[in-house]
């Protein structure tokens, strides 16, 4: 072995272990995280839990209403941003592939899709709540929706990018009219990457909190009613986690245990579906 | 270069066997731009009905951009543009008003890499006849049976039309994109190096397959491969520089060129 290669092999080897040690401290932190929402989450887990609604402090309950608003909130916000996003993506990238106008609106999306969930949060409070005079469901809904947006239309973007051009030759070379070739073509092909945007999009907004507070606000009873306050695991869990009380403690941390297990699985799933696009 | 001027593309309106050659597509001064560069300069030929036409030279000669203007393809891409006539059926399809979606259905193209849509055996094929046209199911099961068998694939898709065209080999799918072509029923074919991305054996295949297509279509075909463009092709186009150099029958263009340039890229001098 000469002292080259012996050199070569003593930084491979100081490198390999600060990857390492910095893949091991990343880690760590997650699972800590986990750890401690199962070891404080798991007990409070009761079909209870998804039956009754929201205690007052002192009494038994549930969280039925939050993970209700929740749900509702967020089929909502997925309901605006979704079509909204894939419309737009699709222009950028199937109509206004060369123009200056889609890296302008690119980037503006980019901002939005990095501005803090608050801002957003504010700006509906502006926009919806103060006009309409109280917090409601549809202000939540447009907020979120407001936080989906510029995921779907990045992904969408993204996803038809990948779309191979001989492709859409081909379709266009049988005679198919552009919109014919997008819907049935590029569409098929880029539909696994899509739905994993729209997928990640809900993980995101089913966690966001800080939007909520000034525009769904919170509710302690059942409410479907979309012009009222409309109650959500994460606020629900925000006002428990704060609280003096124990058992409202408790509601918080299975809240959270609740949504950090559906998030994962959302996230599973949009990963298992973005592998199965390789395999084709 | 030299100064040698070529004597004019021009190939006698009769076949060697004495039956008369019918123009299909007819073009005449031909100029092509990528933005500002010039990839095509003053291309004036015919494409015979019923014959296949190949279009050989060195990379970046302009026959892959000739065939793209056939179908227009260019119009996906801004700052790609022609100018002077392309002949087909009495209209001229550079024409801005000329409706390209139809055209493409009336000039079908198959490419280089194999591209199959990510979908069904069947709904490949299916996919763009009911763009076209619309029958009953039963009659469209029997378009897709008889393209596929035109193609020489059904034997070996009969059983799985319902798994994905990108299930195929290349050369499978190379032969599901031809019966693709040709189940919408266009006049002319255009080939861009079809078999550029295939082993010897589907190679083989696909071309049997154009010697049998001719009987129904004009067949046009890109190729780097003057074998192949001997083996398959009635009159080939030599083109260099963007330029059509030579222009006659296969047979005269191998054995006796006119030119000195086709003869050296013939002979393997250069290219």
């Amino acid at each position: 072995m000469n002292s080259v290669y012996r050199a070569r092999r003593r930084r491979n080897w100081i490198a390999m272990s600060l990857s390492l040690v910095a893949t091991l401290f990343g880690l760590g932190w997650l699972v800590l995280i986990l750890a401690v929402l199962l070891w404080e989450g798991v007990g409070g887990l009761s079909l209870q839990v998804f039956t009754e609604m929201t205690p007052p402090p002192g009494s038994a309950g549930g969280l039925l209403n939050a993970i209700v608003g929740s749900l509702i909130l967020t089929v909502l916000a997925v309901a605006i941003g979704t079509p909204v996003g894939i419309l737009a993506g699709t222009h950028m990238a199937e109509y206004g592939r060369y123009e200056k106008l889609t890296s302008v609106v690119r980037f503006i999306n980019d901002i939005l899709l990095s501005a803090p969930s608050i801002v957003v949060g504010l700006f509906v409070y502006e926009v919806m709540v103060v006009p309409m005079g109280h917090f409601s469901g549809w202000a939540g809904a447009v907020a979120l929706a407001l936080i989906v947006l510029p995921v779907v239309v990045r992904t969408t973007e993204d996803m038809l990018n990948l779309v191979p051009n001989p492709l859409r030759e081909a379709a266009v070379a049988l005679g198919m009219p552009r919109a014919y070739v997008i819907r049935h073509v590029c569409y098929r092909a880029a539909r696994a990457g899509m739905l994993t945007g729209v997928l990640l999009a809900v993980a995101r907004v089913s966690g966001e909190t800080a939007p909520l507070l000034f525009t769904a606000l919170n509710n302690q009873f059942w409410g479907a009613n979309l012009n009222a306050p409309m109650p959500s695991l994460p606020v629900v869990i925000f006002q428990f986690a704060l609280s003096p009380y124990e058992d409202w403690q408790k509601l918080a941390w299975t809240g959270a245990l609740i949504i950090t297990v559906t998030v994962l699985a959302l996230t599973v799933v949009a990963r298992f579906l973005a592998a199965s696009r390789k395999e084709q | 270069m030299n100064n040698y001027a070529p004597p004019p593309p021009q190939v006698e309106d009769r076949t060697d066997d004495g039956t008369e050659l019918i123009e299909g597509v007819s073009i005449r001064d031909l100029n092509f731009y990528y933005g500002s560069s010039k990839a095509l300069k003053d291309v004036s030929m015919s494409l015979y009905k019923n014959k296949a036409t190949a279009f050989i030279g060195p990379s970046g000669c302009g026959k892959s951009t000739l065939l793209r203007v056939l179908n227009r393809m260019y119009d996906l891409y801004p700052g790609q543009r022609a100018t002077g006539e392309v002949m087909f059926d009495g209209i001229n399809i550079l024409s801005p008003t000329q409706d390209t979606n139809l055209l493409r259905s009336r000039i079908g193209m198959v490419f280089q890499k194999p591209t199959p849509f990510p979908m069904s055996i069947y709904e490949n094929i299916a996919l763009g006849v009911r763009l076209y046209e619309r029958m009953p199911r039963a009659a469209l099961d029997e378009r897709v049976e008889s393209a596929l068998r035109r193609a020489a694939l059904w034997d070996e898709v009969k059983d799985k039309l319902d798994t994905s065209g990108l299930s195929l080999s290349g050369g499978q799918q190379q032969r599901l994109c031809i019966a693709r072509t040709v189940a919408i029923k266009p006049e002319v074919i255009l080939l861009d190096e079809p078999c550029s991305a295939l082993d010897p054996i589907s190679t083989a295949r696909i071309e049997e397959l154009i010697d049998e297509l001719k009987a129904d279509y004009t067949i046009v075909i890109v190729t780097h491969n003057m074998q192949q463009a001997a083996r398959v092709a009635d009159y080939t186009a030599f083109m260099f520089l963007g330029e059509l150099i030579e222009f006659d029958s296969t047979d005269r263009l191998f054995t006796t060129p006119r030119d000195k340039r086709t003869q050296d890229y013939i002979t393997g001098r250069f290219g």
